[in-house]
């Protein structure tokens, strides 16, 4: 374990943690990184046996089940606004965290009792509720615990350390499948013990206090607060931003399906290609995080952005060469990479300490209901002008929003916390 | 609390937590190696000969769920005597269907870092004619009345992160050239008399009319219907909605099916209907639970489904015509084909 706690002392200036030249990563956000890794474990092995469970376990026919979800997805927007203002009350950052990640944990034994739909719905939306809740408060403790300059690595680092996590959690499920067989309730069960592991290291080894002193002139955090963060300017530009590549970013699950029909990709594979994205994300988190932190967050971010646009593009034409499954996931995975903890870097960078877990959930909530809609319109585009059309409209409309994003360019939030040029 | 003691607190918590998970996935374990053992009062069950050929008597075939050595297997029970003892073949699948000598099963493949499910054409003496990997978990087979055509569905997950929004995929192959239709999406879609397209369509629960035609399950924007297909001009027509899993007659005159009837729970919404595809009157049967399943015909007035039992699933068998009242075919038994 990590000596995370060899600082329990509130709040030591990130900037000590350096060593020599090169800033080390906190161990803050290694336990923090280490929380959602176990975390991950955990959730991602009861969404891999999930539909399994339902149809061959309970019997149950879950067509019907999929509407739940759109319903579910605007919910957790809200609770992540709610979770970001609580942390910022008092700094209490950790005590929603373990609020969020131990409301998750008691979900999963409930899904063993939970034996019709409406029943499983609602444990699901309380696992949601969790996620929600902990999300914000956790990139606040990332950002205040790593120094300025190093901030991209940090959660860099982190998001590696996540998606390791999601990417173990299907192949323990598949493990204890394999030694009992319809054992459900087994999987249940560890993926419980294994969460509950998760809140113990959170509540053991992160530092309680991660925000600093309040100044005396400091704004105190408050939903009026947090709601004036848009009116300043580098705040306000970043959200726009991030909620204008959001209008253009079609969902996971579309591009799968394209990359599907262009390759005539065997059914077989298709569950794999998610799993391809998260190990281009996984393997590019830590040295793009690293890049961002030395050529610019805002670059980084905008890069990640042309990644997708190349991975639209090469969906487009007729060319269906043997490695384009392959690049596109790369580019997929690298689009993450360069966007999912950079933003979070550079939102941080805007964003005063007192109200930095408010900030991030705004920005975060912006950018994900901003990709809501854009998959609402997608697959209304589909459904009118077929996939080619769609995609194509969707290619344009993402130019369209990166060249908007470069002319609002934030004048460099990381130029203040001593990052990359001007 | 020193760094020792924390240290200390994991390792005891690892340690307790360790034991439960270890128990949970032993408990499991054992639960399913009992599965093993034959139940006292379970129908009785040997190993034998098992033919798909139509001329060799009437009787059933079906998924046998009884405990003990031959659990999932394929299993022939006389017509006559459902509830007497039960051949079982050696042969396992989730989902089966037969028609003239031809089998359809659905089975799952251990993989090495996943479980594959394959589709598998048996014929009359259950020997594998050929296969193919589906993607996705098995939930309907069918094939037509001639054997040639052989349909199943499955459920499609991974296309969202939460692995609760499903979609289906239903499939059409024909047995003697080997041409596979891999998914009905494809196909040309006429809905009320219009060409219509959606990124959303769901087709499931094929029954076959003859060679070239069939009926169907499509679901769009929150609304099943019955659609007609018509397989050399790759199209479906919808003919009505609020109809699901098809089940066509073997006259051809009547389609039995499940419909979500209005106020019942979420999770338990159908009830059993035929229609009457002569004058398009419905008419609901007598069976007062909800029914998941694809109903398949023991003759011309009479239908057979299963309901959820003690060892996964029991057979019923119901009038065609609303009166009566359900009657249990058999236990420990899923997935029914008359044969002969």
């Amino acid at each position: 374990m990590y000596v995370a706690d060899s600082r329990s002392t509130p709040a030591a200036p990130a900037a000590r943690l350096t060593t020599g030249r090169r800033p080390a990563v906190a161990p803050t956000v290694l336990a923090l990184g280490t929380v959602s890794l176990i975390t991950d474990v955990s959730s991602e092995m009861v969404t891999a046996v999930l539909p399994l469970y339902l149809v061959t376990g309970l019997g149950l026919s879950p067509l019907g089940f999929g509407l739940l979800d759109g319903v579910y997805n605007g919910f957790s927007a809200l609770v992540r606004l709610a979770g970001g203002h609580l942390a910022d009350r008092g700094g209490r950052h950790k005590a929603v965290a373990v609020f969020g990640y131990g409301l998750s944990a008691v979900c999963k034994p409930l899904l063993l009792v939970a034996g019709s739909l409406p029943v499983i719905g609602a444990v699901l939306a309380a696992d949601r509720t969790g996620k929600g809740l902990r999300t914000a408060p956790r990139d606040a403790m990332i950002s205040l615990a790593a120094a300025p300059e190093a901030r991209g690595r940090a959660f860099g680092v982190h998001r590696a350390m996540d998606t390791a996590g999601a990417l173990l959690g299907p192949l323990v499920a598949f493990l204890i499948l394999r030694r009992a067989v319809d054992g459900y309730d087994a999987v249940f069960t560890v993926s419980f013990c294994v969460a509950a592991v998760g809140v113990l290291v959170l509540v053991l080894f992160v530092p309680g206090r991660t925000a600093p002193e309040r100044a005396p002139d400091a704004p105190r955090a408050s939903l009026k607060a947090a709601l004036a963060l848009l009116g300043e300017r580098e705040v306000r530009r970043l959200a726009l931003c991030a909620l204008l590549l959001g209008l253009a970013t079609v969902s996971d699950s579309f591009v799968y399906l394209l990359l599907q029909r262009r390759m005539d990709v065997p059914d077989r594979w298709f569950a794999l290609l998610p799993l391809g994205t998260a190990a281009a994300f996984l393997l590019l988190a830590v040295p793009l995080g690293r890049l961002a932190d030395r050529v610019g967050r805002w670059r980084v971010f905008l890069g990640g952005h042309a990644a997708l646009l190349c991975a639209y593009a090469l969906l487009l034409p007729g060319w269906r060469g043997a490695a384009l499954p392959y690049v596109v996931l790369a580019l997929h995975g690298l689009f993450y990479a360069a966007t999912d903890g950079v933003l979070m870097a550079a939102a941080a960078g805007a964003v005063p300490a007192e109200l930095r877990s408010s900030g991030l959930a705004l920005i975060q909530t912006g950018q994900a209901s901003a990709r809501f809609v854009c998959s609402i319109a997608f697959g209304a585009a589909w459904t009118a002008w077929g996939d080619r059309t769609a995609l194509a409209t969707a290619a344009v409309a993402l130019a369209v929003c990166a060249t908007g994003a470069v002319l609002l360019r934030p004048a460099e939030a990381s130029e203040l916390d001593g990052g990359g040029p001007a | 609390m020193t760094l020792r003691n924390k240290l200390i607190v994991l390792a005891t918590a690892l340690v307790v937590l360790a034991g439960v998970a270890t128990a949970a996935v032993l408990h499991a374990a054992g639960r399913e190696d009992r599965k093993n053992q034959v139940q006292a009062d379970g129908p009785p069950v040997r190993g034998g000969e098992v033919s798909l050929a139509p001329d060799s008597g009437r009787r059933i075939v079906f998924r046998n769920m009884a405990w003990g050595p031959h659990r999932d297997e394929l299993a022939t029970v006389p017509a006559a005597d459902p509830s007497g003892p039960r051949t079982a073949s050696g042969v396992k699948c989730l989902r089966f269907y037969a028609a003239a000598g031809t089998g359809v099963c659905l089975r799952a493949e251990r993989g090495a870092v996943q479980d594959g499910y394959r589709a598998v054409i048996l014929d009359a003496r259950l020997k594998e004619r050929a296969h193919y990997s589906l993607p996705g978990i098995p939930t309907r087979a069918r094939v037509s009345p001639s054997g040639q055509l052989a349909a199943w569905t499955v459920f499609v997950g991974g296309d969202s992160y939460a692995g609760t929004n499903f979609s289906t995929r239903t499939a059409i192959l024909d047995t003697r050239t080997g041409k596979l239709t891999k998914t009905l999406e494809d196909f040309t879609i006429e809905r009320d008399g219009h060409p219509y397209h959606a990124s959303d369509v769901n087709f499931w629960g094929v029954t076959f009319a003859d060679d070239e035609h069939f009926y169907a399950t499509m679901a769009t924007g929150k609304k099943t219907y019955l659609v007609r297909g018509d397989l050399p001009a790759r199209k479906v027509t919808t003919l009505r909605t609020n109809l699901e899993c098809p089940s066509l007659s073997p006259d051809g005159t009547r389609l039995a099916f499940k419909k979500r009837v209005p106020g019942l729970p979420a999770d338990a919404p159908w009830r059993l209907y035929v229609l009457d595809l002569a004058t398009m009157r419905e008419t609901a049967l007598a069976e007062p639970r909800s029914v998941d399943d694809q109903l398949v015909w023991q003759d011309d007035r009479t239908v057979a489904y299963s309901l959820p039992g003690d060892y996964g699933a029991d057979l019923y068998t119901l009038p065609a015509d609303g009166t009566g009242s359900p009657r249990k075919l058999l236990t420990a038994g899923l997935a029914p084909a008359y044969l002969g």
